[in-house]
């Protein structure tokens, strides 16, 4: 299994991804981090089979809240990756399907943010949120130690 | 006035720039009454942020600023904060920053080229439609565009936030051996590069040409990355310390950003047009060539042509990036030593989208006690403003839509990193005509 944490860290919830990606390092599990930018997605998720990415979204449903969609057989709902760049995971997700360069599984866990501002306060619900991404992801890997 | 109604045509989100930003234009029947480019974030937070931080932290710390060009970021701190302490670099250190440049070029080239801009020339809403038709040329850029990041997680360490590049060299050097494993990869990179350019340069172009102030770094035998006097097309010449004597930002009521101005005259342009208008003699022939055959003869006052000259740029980064690795013998010391003084230190590089000024006052501790950055969208903001207000003029008889997509087209001729001057700026077109037209 390959975990991608998408984000920035210096843009307050806009870091989950990257924070979930933190934690499952200090459990022992490999994770990667990308800013979100589609081709260095595309590139680090080549040849895996089972991947995960978290990002951070803006959907309107409350603060913390945890979705998670099965990128191969769904389309994303668009628009809703909070990435700072114009060309983010939604859009990887879409060109990969189109150039067959997604893997058999690929899932996306969004965790609502409320701020993307510059700076490093994250929201506690954010917070929650992010421990309980990455204490789900490593039951997968079967490495929890929670 | 003329008993015409008015009409408003809006885009409520710009695609495809770095970032998100809300651009409103006014039109009223042929004459654009106005144009705001609206930037919404504080700019200043990292300036604020890096006051009362060890010199030695700046260039991790501005990495951070830009998830696209990190290494233009630290390249402008680590030359400014050399120039405040006075050390000099290694010879093999300036080859590897170069070397460092080249595989950032590629990367941001790539993604604005194929990404970004081509599906505006192809008629195609974005680049994942662009691939359905065009798969082999989509392909070639996701190999093209991980060459990039190779070199840049070579020298930075890791991919994004290169953490390796230091004030007086780098924390660690590669070896030749590593240096020369990536040959095949640009011998390959530098043929797409060539083909990328024939195919830039088959694109339609709109027939618009502006009277630009290009200005760019200008080094009498290299093309700019690092170092050079501060010029442009009308008698410019100044060292980077001087910058703030000739350059001004100036506040404006619709956005957070600053707009800078050249002193007495208005706005300017910085970025590949620039470069290659005021550097075409220090093009590599091979660049220079594939230039020429491209249509492409300085100056190049067209800036939708700028997807082709990014691609000569490709080029020119891809050979420059093979000459480092011919040359390339490891420093002595990975880095010199850097002492604590005071000082004040400016340094102009070249971003992928233009000159990236940076200016640090240091106090005896070495501790930041003033910090001044203007990237390089700051500085193109008023440009892209006044192009606008031409090119708006130009389409009030167009359909709302097609006009819509155009003046998208126009602003990112400029590659703008709305993200590096500020972030969540929301493109938002409006367009409001007089009826009987």
């Amino acid at each position: 299994m390959r975990i991608i944490g998408c984000g920035n860290r210096e843009r307050s919830d806009d870091g989950a991804g990257v924070l979930v990606a933190e934690r499952l390092r200090e459990w022992g599990l490999e994770a990667e981090t990308l800013t979100g930018e589609a081709l260095a997605l595309i590139e680090a998720w080549s040849g895996a089979h089972d991947v995960i990415v978290v990002d951070a979204v803006a959907t309107g449903s409350p603060v913390g809240t945890v979705q998670v969609w099965e990128a191969r057989p769904y389309l994303l709902p668009g628009r809703s990756s909070t990435s700072t760049h114009g060309f983010g995971v939604a859009e990887a997700i879409e060109l990969a399907r189109t150039l067959d360069r997604l893997p058999q599984r690929l899932r996306v866990y969004g965790i609502e943010g409320r701020q993307f501002e510059l700076g490093s306060d994250v929201s506690p619900e954010v917070k929650r949120a992010v421990e309980e991404v990455a204490r789900q992801i490593a039951v997968q890997a079967g490495k929890c130690r929670s | 006035m003329s008993g015409k109604p008015s009409r408003t045509i809006r885009v409520d989100t710009l695609a495809r720039v770095e970032g998100e930003g809300a651009l409103h234009i006014t039109l009223a029947g042929d004459r654009v009454t106005d144009v705001k480019l609206k930037i919404y974030e504080p700019p200043r937070f990292f300036e604020a942020f890096l006051r009362g931080r060890h010199f030695s932290e700046a260039p991790d710390i501005t990495a951070r600023i830009c998830g696209i060009c990190p290494i233009a970021y630290q390249m402008s701190a680590v030359h400014a904060m050399e120039r405040a302490l006075g050390i000099q670099i290694d010879p093999a250190v300036r080859l590897l920053r170069r070397l460092f440049y080249c595989g950032e070029w590629i990367e941001s080239h790539t993604l604005h080229v194929f990404m970004l801009h081509a599906p505006d020339f192809l008629g195609y809403q974005d680049v994942i439609a662009m691939a359905g038709d065009h798969r082999a040329v989509v392909e070639r850029a996701l190999r093209l565009k991980k060459i990039g990041n190779r070199i840049v997680s070579l020298l930075g360490g890791r991919e994004i936030h290169p953490i390796s590049a230091a004030v007086g060299g780098f924390y660690k050097t590669p070896t030749k051996y590593q240096l020369r494993e990536l040959v095949n990869d640009l011998e390959w990179a530098l043929q797409v590069s060539l083909e990328t350019v024939r195919w830039t340069a088959g694109l339609e172009f709109p027939d618009f040409e502006q009277d630009y102030e290009f200005v760019a770094l200008r080094h009498p035998d290299e093309y700019p990355f690092n170092e050079g006097r501060l010029v442009s097309n009308r008698g410019l010449d100044i060292d980077a310390a001087e910058y703030e004597d000739h350059f001004v930002e100036l506040h404006v009521k619709h956005s957070n950003s600053l707009h800078s101005v050249v002193r007495g005259r208005g706005s300017y342009l910085v970025g590949p047009l620039a470069r290659f208008n005021l550097n075409f003699p220090q093009l590599p022939e091979v660049a220079q060539e594939a230039a020429l055959q491209a249509g492409l003869r300085p100056p190049v006052k067209n800036p939708f042509r700028s997807i082709v000259v990014r691609a000569v740029e490709l080029v020119f980064a891809c050979v420059e990036a093979l000459r480092v690795i011919r040359e390339y013998e490891p420093p002595a010391v990975p880095r010199v030593e850097a002492p604590n003084r005071a000082g004040v230190g400016q340094a102009v590089t070249e971003a992928p989208r233009g000159l990236l000024y940076h200016r640090y006052a240091l106090d005896v501790k070495g501790l930041i006690v003033a910090a001044k950055i203007v990237p390089p969208t700051s500085q193109n903001q008023k440009r892209i403003e006044d192009d606008l207000r031409d090119y708006a003029a130009r389409l009030a008889a167009w359909p709302l839509e097609e006009a819509t997509w155009k003046c998208e087209q126009a602003v990112r001729n400029y590659d703008p990193c709305i993200s590096c001057a500020t972030h969540f700026l929301k493109l938002v077109v409006e367009r409001e005509e007089t009826d009987g037209a």
